[in-house]
């Protein structure tokens, strides 16, 4: 099983990564769940959202406490939140970020850490720098959990005929240019 | 043929299934965290995608009255709330079930205020137990799915006619993504046809629904009323049955899970029993004997089919989701304690109360349960995990 746990900023989208990926990896025949931390939410406040994957049915009702991967949304949080509390020994730490993943790994003293440029990919593909489906293609690198073309059919659902695509070639960029530490 | 898992919230399921199961009337007002679930049926209806009339009412107390109002007329009838909302609807979920009308429920179980909580417990369904109500409780998305759908077919049937209320726990089900599967319409159009009302209100054939019960009628009323709802055991059981043969599941009144004739026995109701079941795998794995029973059917209590789970435990250890304060113990424990009582063979029953309000509780901290239960070190009347001063 792998638990994941994602940050980000409250609008950010990270709720609605948390679902993409559970449901592709649910379409693809994997077992998977997908929660928000519960709550009220609040817009720019920082919040979580976590998913697990499973090749059998999952019976666990609990919270994640050890990620094996954390998705950082916003860069900003890295100095406000201790963004890998709790992750696994050898976990990974993947961030939107412009930084060099292996400057990241030595500055927070991550096991590993995965980076992408989000931001800049997102405004150039998508207009806005909403980078919740883009910072799905930097987890796909660094997890390896599927394959990128298992996300196309629930971000065509999940975003319709003229956003989904560019969502997914948002994507694909990303899974492209991020560089593992 | 069964169609292929899809990942869904497990609320907007439950309203697939209440569509799947072609609900004539919906009458609702929202609160946290029921809302997606008919939120998502006055869509449906807005589409014309469900064949319904949807009443958007100014509180519970109204939504239960439409929903008594709508069920005497003939009406297939669904509703769904949570917390406060259930407190509110409180007088009237008495003349629902007095009134023999088959109404469905579903209740998105969370705690009740004060302090202001919208999260998760058992507290608002346990202040509603006496209601006369069939009461069942899921532990997971497709359990939610394909109960709803039976729940119809329980109330609905001319030995039954009471309503049904499907307990899913708050946040924990009902804002999870998870796996489903579909049954196909045709399937459930098989299981469930088109409900035939033993009486209804009619202007051409007038019938007088829910007159004065004197002191010389009251009392036989009421026993009719319980009488229904000890006699719908079978009922629900014969349901389950042919939903499990349905839908390719297996779905009994109690389950059980674990080592057999374990010596130990958690007693779970809701969706906490899965997070039980992995604590039991892995002690069972570290050698420990102990297993597992789930409660399906709260209301009527299967006294029987309780006792044969049981048999041969020595000790229970009962996970209660409610406090019933200035009572020994939680009302799961209480139930419990009840029905034992002087049998020969009883086991000894210890009570943790855990999860209030929303509080999370890991499989770790059921395995420590287990530990402190097996030294004799759990409170003799209950235990409040995770508070310091316990009584």
């Amino acid at each position: 099983m792998i638990e994941i746990r994602i940050h980000g900023r409250g609008g950010q989208g990270g709720v609605t990564s948390a679902e993409l990926l559970a449901r592709a990896a649910i379409s693809t025949g994997k077992f998977a769940q997908a929660f928000p931390s519960f709550g009220p939410e609040r817009r720019g406040a920082p919040v979580q959202a976590f998913v697990r994957v499973d090749d059998k049915k999952i019976r666990l009702r609990e919270k994640i406490y050890e990620p094996d991967l954390v998705l950082v949304l916003d860069p900003s949080l890295l100095d406000i939140v201790d963004v890998a509390e709790g992750l696994k020994k050898g976990g990974m730490v993947v961030v939107n970020s412009a930084a060099p993943a292996k400057d990241l790994k030595k500055k927070y003293k991550w096991p590993k850490a995965a980076a992408v440029d989000a931001a800049k990919v997102a405004m150039e593909e998508l207009g806005v720098p909403i980078t919740n489906t883009t910072m799905l293609g930097a987890l796909l690198k660094a997890s390896g959990i599927m394959e990128v073309a298992g996300m196309s059919e629930v971000i065509a659902e999940r975003f319709g005929g003229k956003l989904g695509p560019k969502n997914f070639k948002a994507l694909e960029r990303a899974f492209k240019e991020t560089q593992v530490a | 043929m069964l169609k292929k898992r899809v990942g869904i919230e497990v609320s907007l399921a439950v309203a697939e299934a209440v569509k799947q199961a072609r609900a004539q009337v919906i009458s609702a007002y929202p609160i946290t965290p029921q809302t997606h679930i008919v939120e998502e049926l006055s869509t449906y209806v807005a589409n014309g995608e469900l064949d319904a009339e949807f009443i958007p009412v100014e509180s519970e107390h109204s939504a239960m009255s439409a929903a008594v109002g709508a069920a005497a007329a003939g009406a297939r009838v669904y509703t769904a709330t949570s917390s406060q909302g259930l407190a509110l609807m409180h007088e009237i979920l008495f003349i629902a079930s007095a009134q023999r009308l088959p109404i469905v429920m579903t209740v998105a179980n969370r705690s009740l205020s004060g302090p202001i909580s919208i999260w998760n417990d058992h507290s608002d369904i346990m202040a509603e137990r006496d209601i006369g109500w069939v009461q069942l409780f899921v532990e997971d998305g497709q359990e939610a799915t394909e109960l709803t759908i039976a729940a119809f077919k329980i109330a609905e049937d001319h030995r039954v006619l009471l309503p049904v209320a499907v307990n899913m726990d708050g946040f924990i089900l009902t804002h999870m993504i998870e796996p489903v599967i579909f049954p196909a319409q045709a399937t459930v159009d098989k299981f469930l046809p088109p409900y035939k009302p033993a009486l209804k209100l009619d202007p051409a054939k007038p019938v007088t629904m829910g007159p004065v019960g004197v002191p010389e009628v009251y009392l036989e009323a009421k026993k009719q009323c319980e009488q229904a709802l000890l006699d719908s055991k079978a009922v629900v059981a014969e349901v389950l049955a042919e939903a499990g043969k349905t839908f390719e599941r297996k779905y009994n009144l109690i389950e059980t899970n674990g080592k057999k004739k374990a010596k130990t026995l958690f007693v779970t109701m809701g969706s906490l029993g899965e997070s039980v079941w992995s604590a039991v795998e892995g002690l069972n794995e570290d050698g420990e004997d102990v297993g597992q029973v789930r409660i399906r059917l709260w209301r009527p209590f299967p006294v029987q089919e309780f006792k044969k789970a049981c048999k041969g435990a020595k000790r229970l250890i009962v996970i209660d989701r409610a406090m019933s304060p200035g009572s020994v113990c939680g009302p799961v424990a209480q139930e419990l304690k009840t029905i034992f009582y002087k049998d020969k063979d009883a086991p000894e029953i210890v009570n943790v109360i855990a999860g209030l309000g929303g509080r999370d509780v890991p499989v770790a901290d059921f395995k420590e349960m287990y530990r402190l239960a097996k030294k004799g070190k759990l409170a003799k009347t209950y235990t409040l995990w995770g508070v310091d001063s316990n009584a």
